[in-house]
């Protein structure tokens, strides 16, 4: 076993100053909460920037299909960034799960290429239509049906991405097939969410035209694969997002005066702080190995898969437990609307959950690293 | 600096190899003439046992002497010569301290202790109130010091005394090289919740130290001490650990040959600790990648907050899972170990040895301070006995 590279590389720092720039500018807390009250299920402005004009889109596909031709190592860089600011764009769900779906299809037929270059472009945006939530190494239900003429029907529940998606990925008997959400028979229809900066909807199939781009077994390949990627890369939003609520939390308690002395030098304050402070140097670290370990091994290897499992199980809940602090140690303005902390507390939740929850990542550690139920 | 590179340091290596063949030099003798030829540790002054080569090219002289055979110097058993008063000698010592001392500290030939905690002054080392008293060229010390590994095997000991109890705590403070051959030193053993005594109590009374032996200038203690402790820190936790490695894979081990002691309720617990283990592993792991691109983070004060508490959890449920064999204890018998050894003996001793690992080397409580205050930058608690003289402090 090589010990995993855990640093970040020059070139990843550098993707790092620009994504934070871009987010700074466009997507400070009080723009992404004004955000939430409109229809709009993502800031297409921001994503145009974001995926087309600086090729974050395609940061996981080789470049003779469009990409960047870098690697899980760089679109977790983003995805900390984007953890950070909560910002609403369709990252993890367009050029992480769907992208890695189709990249783990056959991809010298055009039905494949084709879209993924598209994607890859940030020309359009994809989902992957499979309910949360749904973890790696756990198929999830195939509820869609393909009928001899090829077309599809059927109901997805909670897909995040679909609204505002222009090409959905559909798992249905028989393969994995790619569907035009402008097409007739499509009907994509948004769900009350924990969180609204990901927003869920319900995709409701009826006859819809699709085109298949893999067989039964590989489809559920590829899925899989995605859904590993995607567990492993989460890892570095909840990164992202402990980041976040840990440097807010730690600010606010240096300014708040009760007692006629700031909060923060308080013990009862300041030891939670500093433990946080731990996990988070901890979760920088599960979650770096996790991105390394998928560079390195692929989709297919034990230690990706291991390294997923243990950044899962940790990541999730140091998050949730950083924005559960942000809320506390805030007192009476962290449970204001006003405040942006909700945002990284739903955004925590429903990241602890989404992907596979730490129970079930810790279910996988227990398989691969030999330690069997009773 | 010198501009020796691996090369070079292999070429001396050769030499002295050739010149003190291991398998017929008596052990000392190759020590000794390791020391001289400047290999003992490299980033050290010509002279002192180094070439003033950069630290990092160390391990290529163990390696090339563990493969010739050659026989090391037990740094297990003199890690407080090594770790604390090496480097603390190195910085404040005159050069006549440093050419008697560091040779035979080096070798192994005269064992070091530290003198530095008390039974009042724990957490809150500065408030310590052992008093030398000076008297011409000699100081007299009177006191009781505690925790000392070593002292009933030692020659020296490094030791913080009260000098100016006039002053505030942090400023009267003055840093000693003590003779532990000194008629008026008394080292009873200390024996703790394991049975066993690791550590002593020390009790100074009338003990003679010439002013020769003071390291920095008088009054300068604490700053001195504060070299000496940054190197304890950074002795402690910083291992380099394969997955399993340390106390987690006894358990796993435990758990993977004896189905019948599983139980749902520690699975789900054992699961949870083994994926924070690895986590801290890998955390580990991160800061030497960092430090050896010369980038040293913050975390090394945090890992030994993290392996604290795992080793703590760990050893708690290995007790648990063992059910019969965790009534039983291996043996309460009284003894002198010179080392600590979690992986040589029974669960229960591991389960109560653990508990010392978030009190020695400072608390956890202190190191949350210290993450809050130094890495944080939040505000410190305010201080009441910053500025008042040492005297007139409550006690």
């Amino acid at each position: 076993m090589t010990e995993p590279d855990l640093l970040y590389s020059e070139a990843e720092t550098d993707l790092r100053s620009a994504v934070r720039s871009l987010l700074a500018d466009r997507a400070q807390p009080a723009a992404v909460l004004a955000r939430g009250e409109t229809a709009d299920p993502y800031d297409a402005g921001l994503w145009r920037v974001l995926a087309a004009d600086m090729g974050t889109a395609g940061l996981l596909v080789p470049e003779k299909l469009g990409g960047q031709g870098a690697g899980p190592r760089e679109t977790a860089v983003v995805l900390e960034e984007l953890g950070r600011s909560v910002a609403p764009v369709p990252y993890l769900t367009s050029a992480v799960l769907a992208a890695s779906a189709l990249l783990a299809c056959d991809t010298a037929r055009d039905e494949v290429a084709g879209p993924l270059r598209a994607l890859a472009e940030g020309r359009r945006v994809a989902a992957l239509a499979i309910p949360l939530p749904a973890a790696p190494g756990a198929p999830p239900p195939v509820t869609v049906r393909a009928d001899a003429a090829g077309t599809l029907s059927g109901e997805v529940s909670a897909v995040a991405g679909a609204a505002g998606a222009e090409l959905l990925l559909v798992r249905a008997d028989g393969g994995l097939y790619t569907v035009d959400a402008a097409s007739e028979g499509v009907r994509v229809t948004g769900i009350t969410a924990l969180d609204r900066t990901r927003p869920l909807a319900r995709v409701t199939l009826a006859g819809a035209p699709a085109r298949r781009v893999a067989g039964e077994e590989r489809a559920t390949a590829a899925v899989d694969a995605a859904l590993l990627a995607g567990a492993g890369l989460l890892a570095s939003e909840q990164l992202g997002i402990a980041e976040w609520c840990l440097a807010e939390t730690v600010r606010y308690a240096g300014e708040r005066y009760q007692f006629g002395r700031p909060i923060g030098s308080f013990q009862a304050v300041k030891h939670r702080l500093a433990e946080l402070w731990l996990q988070v140097a901890s979760a920088r670290a599960a979650a770096r190995s996790a991105a390394d370990a998928l560079a390195a091994d692929g989709a297919g290897g034990v230690e990706a898969a291991l390294a997923v499992a243990v950044a899962q199980s940790y990541c999730g809940q140091v998050a949730v437990r950083a924005a559960e602090e942000c809320v506390q140690l805030h007192g009476g303005i962290g449970m204001t609307w006003e405040h942006p902390a909700h945002l990284y507390l739903k955004r925590a939740k429903a990241d602890q959950i989404a992907l596979g929850a730490p129970g079930r990542h810790r279910e996988t550690v227990a398989a691969l690293a030999d330690l069997p139920a009773p | 600096m010198s501009t020796i590179d691996a090369d070079g340091l292999r070429r001396r290596t050769a030499a002295l190899l050739a010149a003190h063949d291991p398998a017929t030099t008596d052990r000392l003798d190759f020590l000794r003439a390791r020391f001289d030829a400047g290999l003992a540790w490299v980033h050290f002054p010509a002279g002192l046992g180094g070439l003033d080569a950069p630290r990092s090219l160390q391990p290529v002289v163990e390696a090339e002497l563990a493969a010739a055979g050659a026989p090391d110097n037990d740094p297990r058993r003199i890690g407080i010569g090594l770790g604390m008063a090496a480097p603390t000698i190195l910085r404040y010592g005159t050069d006549e301290q440093k050419q008697r001392f560091l040779r035979p500290l080096w070798t192994g030939e005269e064992v070091w202790c530290q003198l530095f905690s008390e039974p009042g002054a724990g957490s809150d080392l500065a408030a310590l109130a052992t008093r030398a008293v000076r008297d011409g060229d000699t100081w007299t010390v009177d006191g009781q010091k505690v925790w000392t590994s070593g002292a009933h095997l030692a020659r020296w000991a490094i030791l913080i005394a009260r000098t100016d109890p006039g002053l505030p705590k942090h400023q009267g403070i003055t840093y000693f090289v003590c003779d532990m051959s000194d008629p008026g030193v008394e080292v009873r053993p200390l024996r703790q919740i394991t049975g066993e005594a690791e550590f002593n109590e020390v009790f100074l009374t009338g003990v003679r130290i010439p002013d020769a032996h003071r390291l920095g200038g008088v009054g300068e203690g604490w700053r001195v001490a504060s070299t000496t402790l940054m190197n304890e820190r950074v002795a402690i936790g910083g291992a380099r650990v394969p997955r399993e490695g340390g106390m987690i894979g006894v358990v796993a081990e435990t758990w993977r040959a004896r189905p019948e002691l599983r139980t749902h309720d520690l699975h789900q617990r054992l699961l949870t600790l083994w994926v924070e283990a690895e986590v801290a592993r890998l955390t580990g792991e991160r800061l030497r990648q960092q430090l050896a691109v010369g980038q040293p983070g913050p975390e090394g004060s945090g890992l030994k907050l993290s392996f604290a508490r795992l080793n703590q959890e760990i050893s708690g449920l290995e007790v648990e899972l063992l059910g019969a064999d965790g009534l039983a204890y291996d043996d309460w018998t009284m003894r002198r170990p010179e080392g600590v050894d979690f992986t040589g003996r029974d669960a229960g001793y591991r389960y109560l040895r653990a508990k010392g690992n978030s009190i020695e080397g400072g608390t956890s409580e202190v190191l949350l301070n210290i993450v809050a205050e130094r890495v944080l930058g939040l505000p410190p608690e305010p201080r009441t006995d910053k500025d008042v003289a040492w005297k007139d402090l409550p006690r």
